[in-house]
């Protein structure tokens, strides 16, 4: 593997973590006044933003409208700075456009659709820097700004990617780790029910090892699982104590 | 034109005690697997147990538990003050747009008629529809009923109600908005301030009654304001833009407090972080005082 060593003889990894420590995870809610809900969140140096409006009127072609559900519009861009390579286009490449379905369909299993018929609600992730991890740490953020905004879901939608290396699984990898290959697993859960929204698979892994990936990865979900609900509750209570002294 | 530009890190950090609320729910959380309970909004039943679907408070009446977020849409009730524009013509109705879940409705046939003519409204009237109220137009109205999918039909059948002319749209979260019995005030700095229960402000200069009633509130009045109205104005604007930064909650004193408040400072500078801050906390420490 290019003369670097993912895991060291003594269980290191490249940047001193442990196989199943998360990077640091940092967020704030409602970073916007404008937005309905919003996040900001640091998972190691993937930053990333996000801004949820609605549920609101639907916006451009009414026909798009579902009588029984509210439609689910979701956006990944990636600012041009964020990689190591100035990127051309930060929306509307193949891969945002994969990103962006990827994220509808997880929130479509989370948020509860049938509430609010004949309404929309837009998502709109950034990513302002990329070092690995961009789609769990997407839906980590859009996951706060759904909460911000007040909009009803089954639970937290918590995703963490996984990479296996010398029989290790190893747990949020970084942007190094990503690029040096072998396979990735990506998950996002609700960790409470420990169902598994979505889930994605990056190259090739002996189906006697995919239990024992997948069993690290839903752990790492529920540890930021608990991190977010921390975030959460300091912010509701926060906002309910300032409200509440009038 | 100096433009002041300072780094975010230097902004003033209002130091804040709080307390964890004891009822306090995330989404996911179980509330109770006490099967003796109905399901109110903001919860859903998973296996015998009720589970909260937003962050927030839980509130209980009786048997119904609900939980309630601290930010969401405007969620209408019927009699409740609303500011909206309107975003289209449509068949004997317009739609409103008031930061409601889906746009509002206001039929014809609940508006008044320029002049205050009382009648059915005929054919002719549904073509002039355009003439009362285009798109973009601002409006106060009440609340009449709500539909059974959560959008809300309005009415503007008093003189209260109707269009509205010259003045500056605000917009704060619904749950800023303190409910009270009336909710358009005369402030005695002179101007007129409409807090509309959907979190929308409208604040203008002040209007003689009269010539309001006289036109059935159609009419727009665009005589040229003057410099010292619009200043007012814009101050109000910007006091009440510092007390949503610091959660108050708005009604009449306490936009007069602010505005008091903010006198010692140009009107500019109220938008300056520290400013905000201050005047927030004058105006908390004058409600404590007065013990409101």
């Amino acid at each position: 593997m290019a003369g670097l060593e993912l895991l060291s003889d003594q269980g290191f990894r490249l940047d001193g973590r442990r196989p199943h420590e998360l990077r640091k995870i940092e967020c704030r809610m409602g970073v916007f006044a404008q937005a309905d809900g919003s996040a900001y969140i640091e998972q190691g140096n993937t930053k990333v933003l996000a801004a949820v409006y609605g549920p609101h009127e639907m916006r451009g072609s009414k026909s798009r409208g579902l009588h029984h559900k509210v439609l689910i519009n979701c956006q990944y861009s990636m600012a041009t700075f964020s990689t190591g390579e100035r990127k051309r286009r930060p929306r509307g490449d193949r891969k945002s456009q994969e990103m962006t379905l990827h994220l509808k369909q997880t929130f479509e299993a989370a948020i509860m659709t049938q509430l609010y018929p004949r309404s929309q609600i837009d998502i709109f992730v950034e990513v302002l820097q990329a070092d690995g991890g961009n789609y769990s740490t997407c839906v980590n953020a859009a996951t706060l700004a759904l909460v911000d905004a007040g909009i009803p879901l089954k639970d937290y939608v918590c995703a963490c990617t996984t990479g296996f290396v010398n029989d290790t699984p190893m747990v949020d990898i970084s942007f190094v780790e990503e690029s040096l290959g072998g396979p990735q697993l990506t998950v996002a859960v609700l960790p409470k029910s420990e169902q598994i929204v979505l889930l994605e698979m990056a190259s090739r892994l002996h189906v006697d090892y995919l239990n024992k990936v997948l069993k690290t990865a839903v752990k790492g979900c529920k540890d930021v699982y608990v991190i977010l609900d921390e975030v959460v509750r300091n912010h509701v209570a926060q906002i309910a104590s300032s409200v509440g002294s009038e | 034109m100096a433009v002041e530009i300072r780094l975010t890190c230097e902004k003033p950090r209002e130091e804040f005690q709080f307390e964890r609320p004891k009822h306090l729910v995330t989404p996911g959380d179980i509330i109770t697997s006490d099967t003796g309970f109905m399901r109110g909004h903001g919860t859903y039943v998973e296996e015998e147990n009720l589970v909260a679907s937003v962050a927030g408070i839980v509130e209980r009446v009786n048997k119904l538990v609900s939980v309630r977020p601290l930010k969401t849409r405007y969620n209408g009730e019927i009699g409740d003050v609303v500011v909206g524009r309107i975003t289209e013509v449509q068949q004997r109705r317009w739609k409103v747009e008031t930061n409601s879940r889906l746009d509002s409705v206001l039929l014809l046939s609940s508006v008044n008629l320029p002049g205050g003519e009382l009648r059915r409204k005929t054919a002719e009237d549904e073509l002039a529809m355009r003439k009362y109220l285009a798109e973009g137009d601002p409006i106060s109205a009440e609340v009449q009923s709500v539909f059974s999918d959560g959008s809300l039909s309005l009415h503007t059948r008093s003189l209260k109600y109707g269009k509205l002319s010259q003045g500056t749209l605000v917009l704060v979260s619904p749950s800023l908005i303190k409910r009270r019995k009336t909710h358009f005030h005369n402030l005695p700095c002179g101007a007129r301030i409409i807090l509309g229960n959907n979190g929308y402000i409208w604040i203008s200069p002040t209007v003689d009654e009269d010539v309001n009633e006289s036109t059935g509130g159609f009419i727009q009045n665009l005589e040229l304001v003057p410099l010292t109205d619009r200043e007012t104005v814009a101050r109000l604007r910007n006091c009440i833009l510092a007390l949503a930064r610091h959660r108050l909650l708005l009604y009449d004193t306490t936009i007069l407090y602010s505005y008091e408040a903010s006198l010692r400072h140009q009107c500019k500078d109220i938008m300056k972080p520290e400013v905000m801050l201050e005047i927030s906390q004058l105006v908390r420490q004058r409600l404590e005082i007065e013990g409101l």
